[in-house]
């Protein structure tokens, strides 16, 4: 699994890292994504697809 | 186990997707009303209008191939039979499957007598948004001899303020129009809707709250301005009417299913056998708040999908959402979990309004009900948990 963010449509909803909180992050001044890992482990791969799937600004993708 | 989707949008792409994440490997078609591939809404008030930024897709052709489905597009749904699963299409295809479900989002409503006028626009869709580009964007062309054209933007909820801010970034002479005391007043309250206002007019858009609009003046098919209650006119070059949008369930009357301000839907967003809603469109019964509850915004598209191709897919779940929605008026992010109430009472929990970067809570009876951020995007997701279900 490789995780691409893109920081550019990134629009802050956070909403990633209620999905998956050991994977994103945010930035603390703007909210913006952070990657904590572009390759988590397989069990994981629920959560990833969920964050992916709830990013109101499509800037998640997922390779499997 | 065939599924058919009506509404090729963020609903009815994030349903087909869920499913086939979900292993479910029966046919599913998808019908859109709209001819364009699948593209997403929010960017049309903002970035899509700005510039000239291409089609907003919510996924690469590609990817949609790879999803395995029969897409009709262009193909409005005209009738549905509940009891055999059975949808009629203007085109005159009659389609069935096992599952249907109702993505068709919402209907803007237009003023009462509402004529056909060059100049004005409501936006709803991509090809709304891509006429009210091309208008704001003429800078000299016929009649239109100022630096940008006039514009009233009549309506002060979220999309309302979005395209007020949108056009001024553009140059353009804004005032907006509309009936609340303040920008978003009904749903923020005195305090942010307040500092909404402050921010529109520091960036130069002339607010007239607390005013209806009467009605149109026309030149020759060609609107000249609004006519406000009391018979003030506000010229203008452009009008755009935003006062909310009604969801798009006119095709349903005779369907047998029970629609009232949306698809009515069980807590698991079942609107009959075999019969699904998610998204605009869809009034479920939140067992969380104990009511039922319809949401217009972006997220609850994808999440609402998500949890009905959960249930066809044989993984009963029931949708229970904290409501989300964010708004970006020039450089002000919005930001909203829970569903807040203009008589909340509003405290600022983290961060400062004087600084214009704070969290603040919204309370009701004593209890939270609303987290509200201000150019405070992670901070405002971590007060979220107060939110939660104790």
């Amino acid at each position: 699994m490789k995780i691409i963010v893109d920081q550019d449509k990134c629009v802050a909803s956070g909403q990633c890292v209620t999905a998956a909180d050991t994977v994103f992050d945010q930035r603390d001044e703007d909210g913006i994504v952070v990657l904590l890992t572009d390759n988590p482990s397989p069990e994981l791969a629920a959560d990833v697809h969920q964050a992916a799937a709830v990013c109101p600004a499509l800037a998640i993708v997922v390779e499997d | 186990m065939s599924t058919l989707i009506i509404g090729a949008s963020a609903a009815g792409l994030a349903t087909l997707e869920s499913l086939r994440r979900h292993n479910y490997d029966a046919p599913i078609t998808l019908l859109g009303a709209e001819p364009d591939l699948p593209y997403d809404r929010p960017p049309l008030s903002k970035h899509y209008l700005a510039t000239t930024n291409p089609h907003p897709a919510l996924r690469p052709e590609q990817h949609l191939a790879n999803l395995n489905a029969t897409f009709h597009l262009g193909d409005p749904a005209v009738a549905l039979d509940a009891a055999r699963r059975t949808v009629h299409t203007a085109s005159g295809r009659t389609l069935t499957a096992d599952n249907i479900v109702i993505t068709t989002g919402l209907t803007p409503r237009k003023l009462p007598n509402q004529q056909p006028l060059t100049g004005v626009h409501v936006l709803r869709t991509l090809a709304d948004a891509t006429a009210l580009r091309e208008d704001l964007l003429a800078r000299s062309a016929g009649d239109i001899t100022t630096d940008g054209p006039r514009v009233v933007v009549v309506g002060d909820g979220v999309l309302g303020g979005e395209v007020a801010a949108t056009a001024r970034g553009l140059g353009c002479e804004v005032v907006l129009v509309g009936p609340q005391r303040g920008v978003l007043w009904g749903q923020l309250g005195e305090v942010v809707s307040g500092l909404l206002g402050e921010v529109h007019g520091a960036a130069g858009v002339e607010l007239r709250l607390g005013t209806a609009v009467g009605g149109l003046t026309a030149v020759g098919g060609r609107v000249s301005g609004v006519e406000l209650v009391g018979g003030e006119q506000l010229a203008a070059e452009v009008v755009v009417v935003a006062l909310g949008a009604a969801p798009a369930t006119e095709w349903l009357q005779g369907s047998g299913l029970k629609v009232a301000d949306g698809v009515v839907c069980d807590e698991w967003c079942r609107a009959g056998e075999g019969i699904w809603a998610a998204g605009d469109v869809a009034r479920w019964w939140h067992g969380g708040l104990n009511r039922l509850l319809r949401l217009e915004n972006r997220t609850n598209a994808s999440e609402q999908a998500a949890v009905v191709a959960a249930n066809i897919a044989g993984q009963p779940t029931k949708y229970e959402p904290i409501p989300y929605f964010w708004t970006d008026q020039f450089t002000t992010k919005i930001q909203v979990h829970g569903i807040p109430a203009a008589d909340a009472e509003v405290t600022v929990a983290e961060g400062s309004i004087d600084e214009r970067r704070f969290v603040a809570h919204y309370r009701k009876d004593g209890r939270i009900v609303a987290v509200l951020g201000w150019n405070m995007p992670k901070q405002t997701r971590l007060h979220r948990k107060h939110l939660l279900p104790a």
